[in-house]
Parts: C-alpha cells; sequence; structure tokens
C-alpha cells in the first residue's frame, strides 16, 4: 500500500540525528567554516554514537555503510525498508545541521560506502570500524571516469599503483583510501578496479590540501602514487578484466552513494527553508497552504515555489534509497534523485540568501554559508550533466558513444 | 463553434462598435447600452429545463456512512500499489489507450457521450464510495483516485476529467454529505445510468480565490437562493447534479447540492484552451432556490478547505498522466527524428530536455501521491496539496511546452498530440475543484 511517509521504526534514529545536527554541528558550523584544514576534534566524541546509533538500529543503518544491500523481507509483500533507507533519513537530518562536518566524521566516508557496496565478507571484516576516502577525479580525468591513468600493475603478491589524484574528500584524516586505478589502459573502462590503500603507506604522498568555496569544515586531499604497494587481497570486487560488465561493477558503488548525496542535497535545503521560513515570520510574512501562491505575497509565493522543489527532490531520494532496499535496479532514479537534489539545494540555497538580503549575505547568519556549500552537491559524485546524460542515456536507449 | 455563440460573437462585435461611437454618449444610453451587453451575453445561455430524472431517497438513513481512514502500510515506506490498485490500473490504462486515445481529436471538437457513458461503466463513481452505500471501497481512497486520473489522463486530458466529473460529486457526498444527502444522490450515482454531475468551484476572474467567491447563498424561507457564475463546469450542458460553491451570509464559502432541472441554472459552452473533451460549460445561477438540506458539509471551513486541497491533488494526478503521455510520445521521436546526420536525441541539448521531463514528472508524481497517501491516513494534507499544485503550475506547464519544443515545427501542428498536451498542462495548475482525490 502506497505510503510516503518516514518509517515509524525510523522515528528515534532521525530524532537522534536531528538532535546531533542541532546540539553538535550546528555549534561549531561557523568556527570549521573560519578555521579550515583544522581537524574538527569535537567529532571523535560523535563518530562513537553514530556507530552506536548504526549498531543499535534492528536495520543496521545510520552512517555511511548502510548501503550494502541485502534482501530479507520485513514488510507485507516483502516490502523492506532497510538500511538505504535509514542511512538517507539520518543524512537529510545530519546535513541539515552541516554537509561539512558529516563528511568529516570518523568512519563515515564515501570510501566506507563503497567498501561496503562492493567488498566481500573477508574484506567487510578486515576494514571494519575503519574510516574510508574515495579517490577517483584526477587532473586530467573528473567526470570522464573512464580516462583515469592511475596504473596497477600486479608484482608478485602486491599491486603497484602509479599517478595522481586530486578532490580526495577526508583524504588527510581517513585511515583508509579507496583509489580507483586501471590494470590496462588500453583496454578501456573494463579494467579499472578499486584498491583499498592504508593511508599510512609511504607510496600514497599528501600532496595538499585544497582551499574551497564550501565545505571547508572537510578536508579535500591531493595524492601521489608513486610506486604504492597495495596486498593484491585489497582489491575490491572481481580481479579480473571483464570486458563486458566489468566498469558497471565499479560504477554499481554510485547506484548507492547518490542517493546518499541526495539526501546530503535535501538535508542542506531543509536547513535554508527552515531558516528562510523564520525570517519571513519575523518580517511579517506567513506561507498560507490553502490560498492561491497569485494571491500571497511575492516572498510567500517563492517560498512555495522551493517548498515544492524541495519536496520532490526528497521523495525522489527516498525513493532511489527504499528501491536499493528492495533490491531493485535502480540507478535511473538514483541519478534523478541526485540530479533534482543537486540542483534544487543550490537554486533553494541561493534565493534564500536573496530573501534574506544583506543578513543573509552576511556572516550573522549561516545562510551564506549554505550557499557556498550547496554548489558542490551538484558537482561531486557525478555532476547535474553527468547525471542528465545517465538519465537520457537509459530512457533512450542510447549508448555512451551514441549520446556522448 | 455553435450557432448560439458565433451569434452571441456577432452581437457583442456590434455592440463593441456602438460602445465606441460618441452617438452612445451625445444620445445619452450608454447605461442602456451596457445593459443591452449583459442581455447580449446572456442570451448565449440556455436554460436548464431537460425533463431530467428525480432525485429521491428511497430511504432514510440515521447516520451518514463515512470511510475509515488507512493504516498507512504499516508504518513502512512503500510505493508499490495494492494488487487491486495494480488490476484497477491496468483497466484504466486499456481503456485508456483504446478508448481515450484515438478519439481525443474528435473529442475536442464535440461532446463524446458515449465514450463517457463507457467510462462509467468502468465504476469511477464507486471509487470514493463506501460499500454499504453501494460503492467499491471500505477505505478511503484518495491515491486510487489518482491513479485513475493519471491512468486515464494518459489517454486523453479532457476525456479523462469529463469521465471523473460524476466520481468527484460522488465522493464529496460520501465524504461530507448527511444522511438524507447520500440516500438521495448516492444510489444514482452509483447505478447502471450514472448521471452527468459536477463540482463548480471557479469563477471567471483574474486571480481568482476559491476562498473568496463572488456566487452568494442568501438565506430565504426553508433554505438558500443561489446567485452567480461558474467557470469550466465539465458537461455542464448536461449535468443533472451540480455540487456549488457559495457564500454564505457572513462570507463564507460553502458547498451546496443543486440540481438543475429545480430552474434557475442557466449554462452555454465554455470552450477553453485545453481541456476540450470534457465539454465545459460556463454556469449562471440565477436566484436558484434550494432547501436547507442542500447544504453540504454544514458550511464547516475545515470541509471547504479540504474539499479545495483534493481537487488541487486530483489535478495533479491529471498532470501526471499528461505529462507521462509528453514523455512516451517524445522519446520514440528525437530517436527517429534525424537532423545533421544523426538522430537528434544523440545531442545533449535534446536528450537532457528529455531527462529534465523524467525528473520533474517523477518528483510530481511522489509528491501528489503522498499528498493522497496523507488524506487516506487522516493525516492533515493542506501542504503535500499546496506543493502538488505549485508543481503542476511550474513544472507541468513546462513539460507541455518542452513537448512542443522536442517536436520543432512538428510540435506545433495538430498532427501530433504534443500541442494538446500544452494546452492541457496548462490547465492543472489553475484549476478548482471538478475533480476530487
Amino acid at each position: 500500500m502506497i505510503n510516503l511517509e518516514v518509517p515509524r521504526k525510523f522515528g528515534p534514529l532521525v530524532a537522534q540525528a536531528r538532535q546531533v545536527a542541532d546540539e553538535v554541528f550546528r555549534p561549531i558550523s561557523r568556527k570549521y567554516d573560519r578555521e579550515e584544514h583544522a581537524r574538527p576534534k569535537e567529532l571523535d566524541m560523535l563518530a562513537a554514537v553514530i556507530d552506536g546509533m548504526t549498531d543499535g538500529s534492528e536495520t543496521g543503518g545510520a552512517g555511511a555503510t548502510g548501503v550494502r544491500r541485502s534482501a530479507n523481507g520485513d514488510g507485507p509483500q516483502g516490502n523492506r525498508n532497510g538500511s538505504n533507507l535509514s542511512t538517507a533519513l539520518s543524512v537529510m537530518e545530519l546535513c541539515r545541521g552541516d554537509v561539512g562536518l558529516l563528511l568529516s566524521v570518523p568512519r563515515q566516508g564515501l570510501g566506507n560506502s563503497a567498501i561496503a557496496s562492493v567488498a566481500d565478507d573477508a574484506q567487510l571484516q578486515r576494514y571494519a570500524g575503519r574510516w574510508a576516502a574515495m579517490a577517483i577525479t584526477e587532473p586530467d580525468a573528473g567526470s570522464d571516469s573512464a580516462a583515469i591513468r592511475t596504473t596497477a600493475v600486479l608484482d608478485g603478491d602486491e599491486y603497484v599503483l602509479n599517478g595522481e589524484k586530486i578532490y580526495v574528500t577526508a583524504g588527510e584524516r581517513a585511515e583508509l583510501v579507496v583509489v580507483w586505478a586501471t590494470l590496462d589502459r588500453s583496454v578501456g573502462r573494463a579494467a579499472i578496479k578499486s584498491f583499498v590503500v592504508e593511508r599510512s603507506n609511504p607510496g600514497l604522498v599528501l600532496d595538499r590540501l585544497e582551499h574551497k568555496l564550501g565545505i571547508r569544515a572537510s578536508d579535500t586531499a591531493a595524492f601521489r602514487l608513486e610506486d604504492c604497494r597495495v596486498p593484491r587481497e585489497d582489491l575490491l570486487g572481481p580481479p579480473g578484466i571483464e570486458v563486458t560488465n566489468g566498469f558497471a561493477g565499479a560504477m554499481q558503488t554510485f547506484d548507492n552513494t547518490r542517493p546518499l548525496v541526495a539526501a546530503m542535497a535535501v538535508g542542506l535545503t531543509r536547513a535554508c527553508l527552515e531558516e528562510t521560513r523564520a525570517l519571513l515570520r519575523e518580517a511579517g510574512v506567513e506561507v498560507d497552504w490553502d490560498r492561491p501562491a497569485a494571491r500571497q505575497t511575492a516572498a510567500a509565493a517563492e517560498y512555495l515555489a522551493m517548498d515544492a522543489d524541495y519536496e520532490a527532490a526528497r521523495l525522489l531520494t527516498l525513493q532511489a534509497a527504499w528501491m536499493a532496499d528492495n533490491g531493485t535496479p535502480n540507478s535511473l532514479q538514483a541519478s534523478m534523485a541526485k540530479a533534482k537534489a543537486g540542483r534544487t539545494c543550490v537554486d533553494v540555497a541561493l534565493r534564500c540568501v536573496r530573501l534574506a538580503g544583506t543578513l543573509g549575505y552576511s556572516e550573522d547568519l549561516l545562510l551564506e554559508k549554505w550557499a557556498r556549500d550547496a554548489k558542490i552537491l551538484d558537482i561531486f559524485e557525478g555532476t547535474q550533466q553527468i547525471q542528465l546524460l545517465i538519465i537520457a542515456r537509459q530512457l533512450l536507449g542510447l549508448s555512451s558513444a551514441q549520446l556522448r | 463553434m455553435s450557432v448560439a455563440e458565433r451569434s452571441m460573437g456577432l452581437g457583442l462585435r456590434a455592440l463593441t462598435r456602438l460602445a465606441g461611437s460618441d452617438v452612445v454618449d451625445r444620445l445619452g444610453v450608454r447605461r442602456p447600452a451596457e445593459r443591452a451587453v449583459y442581455r447580449a451575453t446572456r442570451d448565449g445561455f440556455r436554460v436548464v429545463d431537460r425533463a431530467g430524472r428525480t432525485f429521491a431517497a428511497a430511504r432514510r438513513g440515521s447516520a451518514p456512512a463515512r470511510l475509515p481512514t488507512t493504516g498507512g502500510s504499516g508504518g513502512l515506506f512503500d510505493l508499490a500499489p495494492t494488487d487491486e490498485q495494480e488490476m484497477l490500473v491496468a483497466a484504466w490504462r486499456d481503456f485508456a489507450a483504446e478508448q481515450l486515445r484515438p478519439r481525443a481529436d474528435e473529442a475536442e471538437r464535440a461532446t463524446l457521450h458515449d465514450t463517457f457513458r463507457e467510462a462509467d461503466a468502468l465504476g469511477l463513481t464507486m471509487l470514493g464510495v463506501p460499500e454499504e452505500l453501494g460503492g467499491a471501497v471500505s477505505e478511503r481512497s484518495a491515491v486510487t483516485a489518482i491513479l485513475a486520473a493519471e491512468a486515464l489522463a494518459h489517454g486523453d486530458a479532457g476525456l479523462a476529467v469529463g469521465a471523473l466529473a460524476p466520481a468527484a460529486v460522488a465522493t464529496a457526498l460520501a465524504l461530507w454529505g448527511d444522511a438524507d444527502q447520500q440516500a438521495t444522490y448516492l444510489p444514482a450515482l452509483v447505478g447502471d445510468d450514472v448521471p452527468a454531475a459536477a463540482l463548480a468551484i471557479a469563477e471567471p476572474r483574474a486571480l481568482f480565490d476559491p476562498q473568496h467567491l463572488e456566487t452568494v447563498a442568501r438565506p430565504a424561507a426553508g433554505g438558500y437562493v443561489l446567485s452567480g457564475t461558474k467557470a469550466l463546469v465539465p458537461r455542464a450542458e448536461d449535468a443533472e447534479l451540480l455540487v456549488v460553491a457559495a457564500r454564505v451570509d457572513d462570507a463564507r464559502p460553502a458547498l451546496f447540492v443543486v440540481e438543475p432541472a429545480d430552474g434557475g441554472v442557466l449554462v452555454r459552452p465554455d470552450p477553453a484552451m485545453g481541456l476540450r473533451g470534457a465539454a465545459p460549460g460556463r454556469l449562471v445561477l440565477e436566484d436558484v432556490r434550494v432547501h436547507r438540506g442542500a447544504l453540504l458539509g454544514e458550511a464547516d471551513p475545515a470541509v471547504y478547505a479540504e474539499c479545495l486541497a483534493r481537487s488541487r491533488v486530483a489535478w495533479a494526478g491529471i498532470a501526471v498522466g499528461v505529462a507521462r503521455a509528453v514523455l512516451d510520445h517524445v522519446i520514440p521521436y528525437v530517436n527517429e527524428r534525424v537532423a545533421f546526420g544523426e538522430p537528434i536525441s544523440h545531442r545533449q541539448a535534446v536528450a537532457f530536455s528529455v531527462s529534465d521531463i523524467a525528473i520533474e514528472l517523477e518528483g510530481l508524481r511522489l509528491v501528489t501521491l503522498r499528498a493522497a497517501a496523507r488524506a487516506d491516513a487522516g493525516l492533515d494534507f493542506a501542504r503535500e496539496a499546496a506543493l502538488a499544485r505549485m508543481l503542476c503550475d511550474q513544472r507541468a506547464a513546462t513539460i507541455g511546452s518542452d513537448g512542443v519544443q522536442l517536436l520543432g515545427g512538428h510540435g506545433y501542428v495538430c498532427e501530433h498530440p504534443v500541442q494538446r498536451w500544452y494546452r492541457d498542462l496548462r490547465a492543472v495548475g489553475l484549476m478548482e475543484g471538478v475533480l476530487l482525490a
């Protein structure tokens, strides 16, 4: 039976996440926006709390590892509300607090999601409880991740990695880095594999930390891989080069992580809307659900329009996560969620700054920060344009050679 | 254009020339001339005087029957319809594909009475009515109503609206009717010979706010006297039963059950940009007398607000169906249409437009379903209805425009249906009443 409310059983989890956003993230939001590259030590304690939320949850999902797929039904006709959904919901709440800080919570990296998505059980156990960052992008390969040049060559029981990686979120602070590299550049995407590299590996050299428009609480690292030797059992997924669907396996991570990034965008959008609604109320503007928008003030009508896009983005995100929980192929829906949520959060954040005027633009409030933070959410884990490409190829039945 | 309309148009042109003439002022006849404009306009209407059926209660109930709320899927998030809903949707989709889409063009020029008759056989009026009153449901069913609107509108929006119009009246009586009203009208509405019926709220003026009606219900001995004008009422010329919104003495809007055959109801065609298959009509209520028992929902402002919200959600359901029709039409078109040596779908500017249609359509669909599911679960859904309406207004109309744009000049000619969907999708964000989820 169709029902789009937050599952009752996740109520406590959502309430907890909301508390973390209000009591832990918000009070230190501005501090770590100003002190870029300082490690938010307040989060070490929180990481333990989130581990507890994950372990305590009957479905095992509050954090980044909640994206692992399993196939048990827990509802009528096998309807399952599992850890993909609970993770999306808790990420929304946490990012209502602060996106940069969420990305800085130990053990909640996108690398953890990647490991949870594709690791075998032995690997899962080996990396349990460790913080993993994700290294895909290179100076000359951004959206075109099949064009990466970092190479991996098997030498005895080790792969030897060489190349350059940039834009590694939490790369400095994490304990592991999931590195994408190619086994054979002549083969193309089928040869691309991911490797779990210890941050302490001497072949993984930190080059610099970026200075960014937003999410400054989160460190963004650039690495060089110089004859970086990785044990062969740290290759994620099948080691062979399957020309048919090797790359698809690697890309499968995105089906699970895109709804999470969409959830981040939804949470940030919520923050902007709540703040703006309070400011409008102080200014004497109330939003009326019953009256036609054209009969309300321009500000109220604009709020309605923004709230409508927010709601669409939020439900698209929950849909993608719900499909993942139920083992339904969701790459179309994951990309729709990411595209809608990414563009909505930028659009809403910028409009909210405008509605709040100089107050919204100043550092007195967090609106201007959220507007800066928002932009990354329409870029990482696949830009808006990449999402539109993926969606179009699926709908139109076109290959990447036909629709470039 | 009917003969009556044509003559009215000619009359107005003559009057406009007269109104601009100095002669009128010199002779001091401007006021009478202006009154004549009213007559000329009014004369385009005909009085509803058909010897229709009489509605009478076979037996009087003591308490109205009300549908219980749903359990909300056991507290779980769920996007899967029930088995029963899936079966119904399959039947509606077939009907839309076989009966509505092929006749959509014809329906723009003439009222398809036979199609409405066939649609009646689908039992649409029973979807909001409890089993004990001859309906088909045992709990609230706004979600089912949305699925019906979506499936039928995929065939044709105008015909879907016309086919669903009596269902809105049946649902209104089930939700807010008292025992007498239910006993009087529901047997006919859920029977074999479904009367044309409509829920009339909208009035023809800019910035119309359904909370501020010009249609008035003045108290009179034993009841009320209704006066006013209602716009775009589906199948108005055939309607045997109306639910009409009017303000009562303290300016509060309320709903009244009106039988046009009782007199005072004038109707003329109200052809519009789109939704033409619904055979929309303009109603003028000229001192229509109704008895006290015609007041629906005891003039409770909460009932009226709920009626508006349910109506907006239902229009969003229509929007979803039409938008899906657009998407289904443009996908093969852009794949087959060749320009510069390859299908135009190989160009990002074209492909991304298709992606955007799909994204906004899916978002609108989920927001609409959430509003309906909340209504069924007995939760407040004012916000969700407002958001669905906003998406209809902003996104659905854009989908209509993009649909034409993707076909270029071909989209602008009537050979392809996208131009009709462009016209239909302009309606979904501005209509009030007519349908109920």
